[in-house]
């Protein structure tokens, strides 16, 4: 901080005015505030500014690896980046990722959490359980496993698919179902966050509400309709966003299932990022941090863009 | 959740429960026509999501079946849970050869030292930011908040060098330090969004009592924010211990620092024929974490909820 020096001051010490007339003059909290401030301002700024900060620079250079001579190329990485089918390729794969798997955790986590939230449903609480415990399982380690699972000669669904007389299927070793294999496998592991988020969202609609609309002869359809769903609408932003953030995170998955393959049918752009910066032959780190300092550009764009169109689209609703 | 549900006596639903005695509403109401029907789908749903979420866990529980079979009993068990016969001493190979259990306890400590971390220092910012008007404060939250979208990707190889450059690549502590010093925004908000209701006269009347700065905060406003702190326990505890990207690059040279996931992955690669091996291995990482979550089930549950509801 640099405003270390000012802590003295009069006007920042004190909570609100109210409050700050009650404490005697002569406690300064002003430089405890800064003392409190000081991990988090220092850490996230080693760990959160500076690389943000720093990957700009690298992202000018030509570095290939830590350690070595880096040289200044200027926007030369960027002029690859544009014509590197690559980079494309897996912005493509993330952005397919994203549209197939969060509509799909989104719509299915919301219709088990209107079941699974009657609180007469006999055994709800195990059955939640059971959609949640992929949850908590390390997500590399739940990588690893059904890689094992899917395994095409020892692996339980191909033993099931053959009882369909489906042959064996080498579902992570063929470019043509690797990707939606890791898509279902992420489905599987992180429904359970989504349906939590749900059942979050619907303690909020007002018993009362529900039974008003029952006693005014609203079947459990037009309840669902014209109370619950409208109710649950500002959280749908949310949800949808964090489950998004999240759905990033598919590196971890894809490492372990695929490493990106085969013939780069689940590069994701993290995948790729990792690879070019540690994981290949000759590490390219000026070009890594390119690939991130778009990934990341994109990503924040996207962010912006899809809150702003949602926040539009819930006050047009709330106009009508 | 449930326990919110259920527990929240909801004084009219009480009542309701008056006149009819055992079951909710008076005999004359139209509706009751037709209860034990809706009860019999009620139990007909539970059946279909009952099968729906065995079906969910059945990879967990092949896998730790398998972890007791021999590899060949995998191969042609099938669907089979059941080991034709048992073989325990998969997971003393796991555990000791191929060194699970240092792996386990690198684990531990990583995700114990990130707990500390986050939550200590979460609280102090947190603290500070809902309670006082300072100089930075709006700067500080709005570069806070402006990070949260920006990927793991774009910070990697930053972070490993900057801990290159301080010597604490290839060390937990470097690792503790890159996992719990970025991000946790979330934490920092969920701090500030509990300190700032809590009513101004609790200070007041603690300052008047001659209380200073960090009594008020330690005795006062730390043990307060339990719930805010469970929450955020919970969810750093799953980010750390689920955190792949960052102990994956942290000891390319350290395979003892290694953590439960990257000493999975690393097992796989070295040893890709010891089916039986793998499944343990991967029993053990996984088991402890479930039965945890199993005991602590609302911890977890209200963790997770809790970001949806700040």
């Amino acid at each position: 901080m640099t405003s270390m020096s000012r802590t003295t001051e009069p006007e920042a010490a004190g909570a609100a005015p109210a409050a700050a007339r009650t404490v005697p003059r002569r406690r300064r909290p002003s430089l405890w505030i800064y003392v409190f401030l000081a991990p988090t301002v220092v850490l996230f700024g080693m760990y959160t500014v500076w690389p943000s900060v720093s990957s700009l620079v690298y992202s000018t250079l030509e570095w290939r690896g830590l350690g070595l001579e880096r040289s200044f190329t200027g926007l030369e990485n960027y002029r690859r980046l544009l014509t590197d089918p690559l980079f494309w390729k897996s912005l493509w794969i993330t952005l397919l990722i994203i549209v197939v798997t969060v509509p799909l955790r989104v719509g299915a986590g919301l219709l088990l959490a209107l079941v699974l939230n009657n609180p007469r449903l006999p055994l709800a609480g195990l059955l939640r359980t059971a959609f949640f415990v992929p949850v908590v399982a390390t997500t590399a380690i739940v990588g690893i496993v059904m890689g094992f699972v899917l395994d095409p000669s020892a692996g339980p669904i191909n033993e099931v698919l053959s009882i369909f007389g489906a042959g064996p299927v080498d579902f992570l070793g063929s470019s043509r179902t690797s990707l939606w294999a890791v898509m279902g496998v992420h489905v599987w592991k992180w429904l359970g966050v989504t349906l939590i988020y749900w059942l979050a969202a619907l303690q909020t609609v007002p018993r009362e509400l529900l039974e008003a609309a029952e006693t005014d002869g609203a079947g459990p359809a037009a309840r669902l309709r014209h109370v619950t769903l409208p109710l649950l609408r500002p959280f749908a932003v949310i949800i949808v966003v964090l489950t998004i953030i999240e759905t990033m995170q598919i590196f971890d998955l894809v490492v372990t299932m695929t490493g990106g393959g085969p013939f780069f049918s689940t590069l994701a752009t993290e995948v790729y990022i990792y690879d070019t910066a540690f994981g290949a032959a000759r590490p390219d780190l000026g070009y890594a941090s390119a690939i991130g300092v778009a990934f990341g550009v994109l990503t924040v764009l996207l962010m912006v863009v899809l809150t702003l169109v949602m926040r539009l689209a819930q006050r047009r609703q709330e106009q009508r | 959740m449930t326990t919110a549900q259920t527990r929240e006596p909801s004084r009219d639903l009480a009542a309701r429960r008056e006149p009819g005695r055992s079951h909710g509403r008076p005999i004359s109401d139209p509706r009751t026509r037709g209860r034990g029907k809706r009860r019999i789908g009620r139990w007909a749903q539970t059946l279909v999501l009952g099968g729906l979420g065995l079906l969910w866990i059945y990879p967990l529980l092949w896998v730790l079946a398998a972890s007791f079979k021999d590899s060949l009993d995998i191969f042609s068990g099938g669907l089979g849970l059941l080991p034709d016969s048992w073989h325990p001493e998969n997971y003393l190979r796991a555990w000791r050869d191929a060194n699970f259990s240092g792996y386990m306890l690198n684990t531990v400590l990583i995700t114990a030292g990130s707990i500390v971390l986050v939550v200590v220092r979460c609280a102090m910012a947190g603290y500070v930011i809902a309670r006082f008007r300072f100089l930075g404060r709006r700067a500080v939250l709005a570069v806070l908040v402006a990070t949260m979208f920006i990927p793991t990707g774009l910070f990697v190889v930053p972070v490993v060098e900057l801990s290159d450059l301080l010597g604490l690549l290839n060390t937990r502590t470097g690792l503790v330090l890159a996992i719990a010093g970025g991000g946790n925004v979330a934490a920092v908000l969920l701090y500030v969004g509990f300190f700032s209701r809590v009513p101004k006269e609790l200070e007041e009347a603690a300052v008047m009592d001659g209380a200073g700065f960090l009594r008020v905060f330690f005795r006062i406003m730390l043990p307060l924010s339990g719930p805010v702190t469970a929450t955020v326990v919970v969810l750093t505890f799953l980010s750390s211990w689920n955190n792949f990207f960052l102990p994956l690059v942290f000891t390319f040279s350290t395979p003892q620092n290694r953590t439960l996931a990257v000493g999975m992955m690393a097992f796989q690669g070295t040893n890709s024929t010891d089916w039986a091996g793998l499944a343990a291995a991967a029993s053990i990482s996984l088991v402890p974490i479930v039965l945890l979550f199993l005991l602590l089930q609302r911890y977890f549950v209200e963790g997770i909820a809790g970001a949806v509801k700040n």
